[in-house]
């Protein structure tokens, strides 16, 4: 793997530090008058999603991560992995729970998920930004009410709870945005 | 056809206030009776600072990382005080406050000691910034005043402790302070107001006397001058034997090879002009895209520049 030193480091950069994939988030040049230049970088660990700052003296190198996005179709669980599949390649690869994460609530069959791989391995699995899932449970709601004030709690077939206004009903499917777990609206059947 | 982003990110305003800059520094020194010059940005030599990397041009030799050897050079042929806007060239360096290419202007008085070129050099910023004279401190007093810790003799470990962020393990006292400085001390610093900070720690001293302070350590005639958290101007009352010149500039070389850093040969024209004799003189190199941000409000010198490094 190359290595990059700080002046290639830029957001979205891949790189390897204390052992585990980081993405580079922000980078900070600092320069004291004629002194020693820094490069103050906050970075989010790809394994554990936390954010990291570290202070480089500029010139240092940290080496490339072999980190890719792949899109790839969620297929089943087997309750230990869940499992991927390339849609071009047909090549399918479990994902553990740790790659998985938040993502679970999420995962539907045959949606296609951003898996971003770490030595070819699923370290982490992103779900698409909406999708429709059909509500298992929800108290019925007062008719002729559409204002959607409040609205109540809904749970859907992928384990999720989100908040759906009062004339949603169970049996009918919703579309949700993924990154604020959000109801979006009602999708026809 | 290609969407390549050709605007510039420097606004109407921001090209006027430069013209407008440059017009009245022009005046500033003519007033004075101040020469201006233009010396090469393209030239043999580079510096040997290992703090500041030059951009190598095959063929040619290096960008200038500043006017300062070529102005020497006139200064040691006789040309009594002298002034130049220049375009001026670091690698790597980007950033808020940095571009790859930015302009200084530059000059230096025969004759002027630190306090003198100081008071001038704050004239001309009280002039742009419409601001009053500035406070003045020593490096080793505001360093104090903001960490609690003395730069010159605090153990390493307390250095290490006063800072905001974890860093490389293998940093000695120079590094260390000027993080500090640039972290801790410089966002102390009141805003909106003009602060000289003079009289640097020897190991700073790069082209300035040293002299002794209080305590018998090693102070450069050396200051800056910043306005609120940013820094505008550097100075020296400028180091004229050449013999000690030779020497730094060995120990620079010592730093690189240190540092596998690439080996940078010592200007022999600055040196042969040195050993000719350079007028006793003060110098200053001030940043006039970081002055115009301060005179626009900017945050970034994207706003003050027509075409920044990666659309240029």
């Amino acid at each position: 793997m190359a290595s990059y030193s700080t002046n290639e480091f830029k957001s979205g950069l891949k790189v390897m530090l204390d052992g585990d994939p980081c993405a580079i988030v922000e980078n900070e040049f600092v320069k004291p008058g004629k002194g020693q230049a820094f490069n103050r970088v906050k970075l989010r660990n790809l394994r554990s999603g936390k954010i990291w700052e570290r202070t480089f003296k500029s010139g240092e190198s940290l080496e490339g991560a072999d980190v890719m996005d792949v899109e790839m179709q969620y297929l089943y669980t087997d309750g230990e992995f869940w499992h991927f599949m390339n849609p071009e390649s047909f090549e399918q690869l479990p994902a553990d729970e740790s790659a998985v994460r938040d993502a679970v609530q999420w995962l539907k069959e045959e949606d296609l998920c951003t898996v971003t791989l770490y030595n070819g391995a699923p370290l982490a699995v992103a779900p698409p930004n909406f999708v429709e899932l059909e509500i298992i449970e929800t108290d019925p709601g007062l008719k002729g009410d559409t204002a959607g004030t409040g609205g109540k709690p809904a749970k859907l077939s992928t384990g999720a709870t989100v908040r759906v206004p009062l004339f949603v009903q169970t049996g009918e499917v919703v579309k949700v945005d993924t990154r604020t777990g959000e109801y979006v609206n009602r999708v026809k059947g | 056809m290609t969407d390549a982003p050709w605007r510039p990110t420097g606004s109407a305003r921001a090209l006027k206030a430069r013209a407008l800059l440059y017009a009245g520094i022009r005046a500033f020194f003519a007033e004075r009776d101040v020469l201006e010059v233009s010396t090469p940005v393209l030239a043999a030599h580079g510096v040997t600072d290992p703090h500041i990397p030059c951009i190598a041009v095959p063929g040619y030799g290096y960008l200038q990382s500043s006017p300062e050897y070529h102005m020497k050079r006139l200064l040691a042929a006789g040309s009594g005080p002298l002034y130049q806007i220049s375009h001026a060239f670091r690698d790597g360096e980007t950033g808020q406050r940095h571009n790859p290419e930015f302009t200084l202007l530059e000059w230096y008085r025969p004759g002027f000691d630190l306090q003198a070129l100081i008071n001038e050099t704050v004239a001309l910023l009280a002039l742009q910034l419409d601001q009053p004279p500035a406070q003045q401190h020593r490096f080793r007093d505001l360093f104090r005043a903001v960490t609690g810790l003395d730069p010159m003799r605090a153990p390493l470990t307390d250095l290490y402790r006063a800072s905001p962020d974890p860093l490389p393990d293998d940093l000695d006292r120079s590094a260390l302070v000027d993080y500090l400085m640039a972290t801790r001390v410089e966002s102390a610093l009141p805003t909106d107001t003009l602060t000289v900070v003079s009289h640097y720690p020897g190991w700073a001293a790069a082209l300035a006397r040293t002299s002794a302070d209080q305590d018998n350590e090693i102070v450069a005639e050396r200051f800056e001058i910043y306005f609120g958290a940013m820094e505008l101007a550097n100075g020296y009352h400028e180091l004229t034997d050449a013999a000690e010149q030779a020497r730094r500039f060995e120990a620079d070389q010592q730093r690189r090879d240190a540092a596998a850093q690439p080996g940078m040969r010592a200007d022999p024209y600055l040196l042969a002009a040195l050993a000719q004799g350079l007028p006793d003189c003060a110098g200053v190199a001030l940043g006039l895209d970081r002055l115009l941000m301060c005179q626009l409000g900017a945050t970034s010198i994207r706003e003050v520049l027509a075409f920044p490094g990666d659309i240029a």
